[in-house]
């Protein structure tokens, strides 16, 4: 079996085939950069996501958030539960983790709060 | 006196201001109308930035956050909340703020980095009433990014430029349903990365060489119809088709922010919308240089700190007494090639320039013509009008060159 990707790994967004049989991957052709055989690979065996969201604040302030490494793509919306469910507290600096053990990845802080940088 | 003066707290403009300084200025200020530095990065808060960079993928926040972190441990100056008003063809600038009121500054060189702003609905031909619950893209983004407020449950998106995809995608992961992304013309403007990832992931269908034709809805949104158009973009009336939402996002090109250039006297390019410069990005009026999107629309921020560095070095050598070169060649254009930033150059230095194409072709030669003659090709095998592409022209070439042209031959359509 044929499936036809286009890789999201960079902005070049290749084209690329690859050949399967059920679950094995016989042949990746059409990538430019071996990233690109390594995401078409998991693409067709256990597809990944980052999530980027943001998370309300005890105080009010919105902050934006990711998973600090993809996670499976069909946990996307259980993911994006919890973090719509978290209220951390302020101060917080880019790096902070919001919540850990979320499905092999960590929510960390992609900005600071407010009263960060005064 | 200042030395230099940075309009604009962005990408462009801080990346600009590290260059300025690296190159051994030291009077630099940065004016920044939001409250935070950042410019537009601040509600980008998806991945993808710094790639080509810093190597690595970074959030729109994460991305401006490196560049600030370097304006503050060089003690940078820059007043935040800071409207510029005027900017005079001498490099007089006027601002406001609500902390000193309206003040002048005299700049020795000025970096415009203002960015660039949306196209309103109001230069849109869409037929119905004008109810609440249509929003440009870029405002969505600010509402759900930054307020943390949604502005509606059922979508249709009208363009599909990148950030009309990501709000497709941010809007379903907070619980809307995204009906339809349409896009009058027949490929989409936003990269091919973004219509798997923000579309195809969430099963949010495409819709080529279609539009909206009218809205409905008295106080707020009930519904749009749609229609394919044909080859000449007019909607074909027995293609319409009626979707229900209560909320229609305008996503439909973005344009560089560029009165204050006007009130200086700067030419501007008709095609970019923005000012027509030199390889060290100065423009028509000297000491006043232009980087990042208030010149031409990126689609990368890579490319908008790269060139907003070229400006901050260039306005740092003008400040230590470079004049700009006497004699400009021009880099004219096929029409195939719609632009090309930047559209002059002033001295015999390799450039590497900027371009975009006016429609998707396969299989092109970009072929560069000095005084008629070609002298340099390369071969592409697709280019298109939402992916920027860049082309370096040597020094051997530009020298004793009368004019310059850039264009392309097609072997495919
Ligand atoms: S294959 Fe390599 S170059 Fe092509 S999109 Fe993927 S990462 Fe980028």
């Amino acid at each position: 079996m044929k499936r036809n990707l286009t890789c999201i790994v960079c902005p070049m967004g290749c084209s690329i085939e690859v050949e399967l049989d059920g679950a094995n991957v016989l042949s990746v052709t059409g990538n430019t950069c071996k990233r690109g055989a390594e995401y078409a690979k998991n693409e067709c065996t256990n597809p990944k996501r980052t999530v980027t969201s943001t998370v309300r604040c005890e105080n009010g302030e919105i902050i934006s958030v990711k998973t600090d490494r993809a996670i499976p793509k069909d946990k996307m919306q259980e993911c994006m539960k919890l973090i719509n469910n978290a209220r951390p507290c302020t101060p917080i600096a880019i790096g902070d983790i919001i919540l850990s053990d979320v499905f092999g990845s960590n929510v960390v802080a992609t900005q600071h709060s407010a009263a960060h940088n005064s | 006196m200042t030395d230099l003066v940075i309009i604009g707290g962005g990408p462009a403009g801080m990346s600009a201001a590290v260059a300025a300084y690296e190159s051994g200025i030291r009077d630099i200020l940065i004016l920044e109308r939001d409250e935070n530095l950042g410019g537009i990065l601040q509600q980008c808060i998806h991945n993808g930035f710094g790639l080509h960079k810093f190597g690595e993928e970074l959030t729109g926040p994460e991305y401006a956050w490196r560049y600030e972190k370097k304006v503050r441990e060089l003690g940078i100056p820059f007043k935040l909340n800071t409207m510029v008003l005027d900017i005079t063809e001498d490099r007089v600038i006027t601002a406001t703020s609500s902390e000193e009121g309206v003040f002048q500054i005299q700049a020795k060189a000025i970096i415009l980095a203002m960015g660039c702003r949306e196209r309103s609905k109001g230069a849109l031909n869409i037929a119905g009433t004008r109810p609440a619950g249509i929003y440009s893209a870029g405002t969505a983004q600010k509402y759900v990014n930054r307020k943390g407020y949604m502005p509606g449950k059922n979508v249709v998106i009208l363009g599909s430029g990148d950030i009309g995809l990501i709000m497709a995608r941010r809007m379903t992961l907070e619980g809307a349903s995204v009906k339809a992304v349409c896009e009058l013309m027949p490929y989409s403007g936003g990269l091919a990365r973004n219509i798997e990832q923000c579309l195809h992931d969430f099963n949010i269908p495409l819709k080529l060489s279609t539009t909206v034709v009218e809205i409905h809805g008295k106080d707020r949104v009930t519904g749009v119809t749609i229609a394919a158009v044909d080859e000449r973009r007019r909607p074909i009336p027995e293609t319409r088709e009626y979707i229900p939402c209560d909320t229609l996002l305008l996503s439909v090109g973005l344009i560089p922010e560029n009165e204050l250039s006007k009130s200086a006297g700067i030419s501007l390019d008709r095609i970019t919308g923005g000012a027509e410069v030199d390889q060290d990005r100065q423009t028509s009026v000297e000491g006043i240089f232009a980087c990042g999107n208030v010149l031409h629309v990126h689609d990368l921020v890579d490319y908008v700190s790269e060139e907003a560095e070229i400006a901050g070095r260039s306005a740092a050598e003008y400040i230590k007494g470079a004049k700009p070169g006497d004699e400009s060649v021009r880099i004219t254009t096929d029409g195939k090639v719609r632009y090309t930033v930047p559209q002059r150059v002033t001295a015999d230095k390799a450039v590497n320039v900027y371009f975009r194409v006016a429609d998707v072709y396969k299989n092109v030669t970009i072929q560069v013509y000095r005084d008629g003659e070609p002298v340099y090709a390369k071969k592409k095998a697709r280019v298109a009008p939402g992916e920027m592409e860049t082309l370096r022209i040597g020094e051997d070439i530009i020298k004793g060159a009368k004019e310059l042209k850039l264009g392309l031959e097609v072997s495919g359509q």
